[in-house]
């Protein structure tokens, strides 16, 4: 079986807002039961309810590339083939690089542990890899979260809006925002109207740090020439001064700070 | 020895001591209860007062150390000697003081040597920390000629001398290379910061400020140095570095404005609001005034005019790295970050060290020397 790089499917419009998938989240991964109102370092997704009875689930994306994965200097956070962004706590060293860079402010650090973690959705990456669905879509009762390959995903939205254009705003919110995101949307408002982030370019962003890192090397060589230039011609000018000055009285010398 | 002790305490030292000392209680804190138990971030304010001050600004304040060295071994303007000094011993205790800072910072400084073992080159804070251990090295063996000079190694002094443009120069790319990454690093968050100082150049905006905040901080810490070392300032050289400051602070003005222009947000900066007025307020410390003062009154600035330019340099300066790092990401999503009176602490902290450091190393070692080594050649 060729590896299809999976995520997840969330209809805002299927979703009454139960938070099964929340709950189903803290026991799969093991943690503490009580939901935060917002992504913590315990709560990995949430559903907040906005006006008009929309619900919307926030969770991890899983960037195709993701910004965080470019961000962190040591790898600690990696996007496996399955298509879930991890992290491995061994290397991190805590610098929190990952959250200024993530556009979807997701991962969460434990401000009071002494031995603290970066902590977020992993797409239950233990489970994808075996070929099973995530905790929260299997537990989501209208289907309003689906787990599948990405490819298979879209496919899925665009039939949606296809075949029920009143129902939906025409938009798959994640289908190209910062370059594609492994976890996408469906929405029946526009979504600024559910606070999602609709500012984003639609390329990576360590597509911008990388064209920038990628001209080091010729900065390293052109600042090495240049300074190595300057070095020659300035010093060279003293050397004739000083084979000049040879026959004559020595220079004055310079007056001394104290 | 007993009565040179006694002289040793001063009611100014005592302070610094009780302040020093609450500063220790507080990492104590800080490394057995969290980050979160004497900082006011949170997961929507990840960096705070330490990323801004202690790194961005501790940084770019350092930068004066490269430039004087290359300035008197590349260049050859050997009249600023005097000074160049003073400016790397500056520059290194500042990347100490910065890498102890760091400690302090990140989650779990245990893994730090990681850095060496897992690369990640994509990641522009990875360039960063691989500059600031080469670069700490590099002003460690520049600096080291003090010592050869203190304990009269002329041996080591002779090797040091034909090797010193080499490392003058590598310190030099270095320095280039982590100030501007420095500024990289926020390049990766273009929706969630100001248009006012989010820009894709931030490299080249971090790159000219640090070289013309270095520089004031070499003329403001001539006057430190006044006040507490007894050790007049050379007017005659400061007048002429603040000159080239002034200089580059028109290059950097002309950069930053031209980079909002360009990027259509420069009205911005003309819509009454908090933006603008930290704008103004930053630029007007950072670039307009000392500007005005420097070129008004050229080489012949006094001494009070020299030191307001210079500390309002250092302040504007600071103010920029504050409002990339902090400022700009709470007007776009406020998330009411202000940083604790303990994080002001520890800052603090951190400063004092470094200027009882200081201190103690002019006391100690030839660093106001300098001149000497030419005669004794
Ligand atoms: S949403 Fe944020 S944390 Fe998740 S993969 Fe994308 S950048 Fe990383
Ligand atoms: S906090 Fe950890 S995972 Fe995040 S960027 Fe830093 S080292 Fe990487
Ligand atoms: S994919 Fe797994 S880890 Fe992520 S929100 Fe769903 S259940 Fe939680």
């Amino acid at each position: 079986m060729a590896i299809k790089s999976s995520g997840l499917l969330i209809d805002i419009t299927r979703c009454i807002g139960c938070g099964a998938c929340s709950d189903a989240c803290k026991e799969i991964n093991d943690l503490p039961p009580e939901i935060d109102d917002k992504l913590t370092a315990e709560t990995w997704t949430v559903v907040r309810e906005k006006d008009n009875d929309l619900h919307v689930r926030d969770l991890c994306r899983h960037c195709v590339e993701p910004a965080c994965v470019a961000s962190c200097l040591v790898a600690a956070l990696t996007k496996t083939e399955h298509g879930p962004v991890i992290y491995d706590k061994s290397v991190c060293i805590g610098c929190r690089y990952c959250m200024v860079a993530c556009p979807f402010q997701v991962p969460c650090f434990e401000w009071h542990s002494p031995n603290p973690r970066i902590r977020k959705c992993i797409l239950c990456e233990p489970r994808v890899r075996e070929g099973k669905s995530t905790g929260c879509a299997e537990a989501c009762p209208t289907e309003a979260t689906v787990f599948g390959d990405r490819e298979t995903l879209v496919e899925m939205a665009r039939a949606r809006i296809k075949a029920d254009p009143k129902r939906y705003h025409d938009h798959i919110y994640g289908l190209d925002e910062v370059g594609g995101t492994a976890v996408m949307f469906l929405s029946p408002v526009p979504f600024e109207d559910l606070d999602f982030n609709t500012d984003l370019v639609n390329y990576p962003l360590s597509d911008i740090t990388w064209n920038i890192l990628r001209q080091v090397p010729t900065i390293v060589a052109g600042g090495a020439v240049f300074l190595g230039a300057s070095y020659w011609l300035f010093n060279r000018r003293e050397k004739v001064k000083q084979a000049e000055q040879v026959v004559g009285p020595g220079p004055k010398k310079e007056a001394d700070d104290v | 020895m007993f009565r040179s002790a006694v002289k040793l305490i001063t009611p100014w030292r005592l302070i610094m001591a009780a302040f020093l000392a609450t500063g220790a209680v507080l990492v104590f804190f800080r490394f057995t209860r969290g980050l979160g138990s004497i900082t006011n971030l949170s997961d929507q304010t990840p960096w705070g007062m330490w990323v801004g001050f202690d790194i961005l600004a501790g940084i770019g304040l350092a930068a004066g150390g490269f430039v004087m060295a290359a300035a008197v071994y590349v260049f050859n303007l050997k009249k600023y000697r005097p000074i160049v000094r003073m400016a790397i011993l500056t520059a290194l205790l500042g990347y100490i003081i910065f890498i102890v800072g760091l400690i302090l910072e990140v989650g779990r400084p245990w893994n730090m040597w990681r850095v060496i073992t897992n690369p990640n080159i994509h990641s522009p804070l990875y360039e960063v920390s691989l500059c600031v251990m080469a670069y700490t090295m590099v002003l460690f063996l520049e600096f080291s000629q003090v010592f050869f000079e203190k304990f009269g190694w002329n041996r080591l002094m002779a090797v040091f001398h034909r090797l010193s443009v080499m490392l003058v120069i590598l310190g030099a790319l270095i320095s280039t290379l982590h100030q501007s990454t420095l500024g990289t690093l926020f390049t990766i968050a273009p929706s969630k910061m100001h248009p006012l100082w989010y820009s894709p150049l931030l490299p080249v905006h971090f790159f000219l400020s640090c070289i013309a905040a270095g520089l004031g901080m070499v003329c403001f810490e001539s006057f430190l140095s006044e006040r507490f070392l007894k050790h007049p300032p050379r007017m005659d050289l400061l007048s002429r570095i603040a000159r080239f400051m002034a200089v580059m602070l028109v290059a950097y003005f002309i950069f930053r404005i031209g980079d909002l222009a360009v990027r259509g947000v420069i009205g911005l900066a003309f819509t009454a609001g908090f933006a603008a007025l930290l704008f103004w307020l930053e630029n007007l410390l950072f670039v307009i005034l000392p500007i005005i003062m420097v070129f008004r009154r050229g080489l012949n600035i006094g001494r009070t005019s020299l030191f307001i330019v210079s500390f309002s340099v250092v302040l504007g300066f600071i103010m920029h790295r504050f409002n990339v790092a902090i400022t700009s990401f709470q007007l776009v999503k406020d998330a009411g970050y202000f940083p604790s009176w303990m994080e002001f602490v520890v800052t603090a902290c951190l400063i004092s060290a470094g200027f009882i450091a200081a201190g103690l190393a002019v006391h100690l070692l030839p660093v106001h020397g300098g001149e000497t080594e030419k005669s004794k050649n």
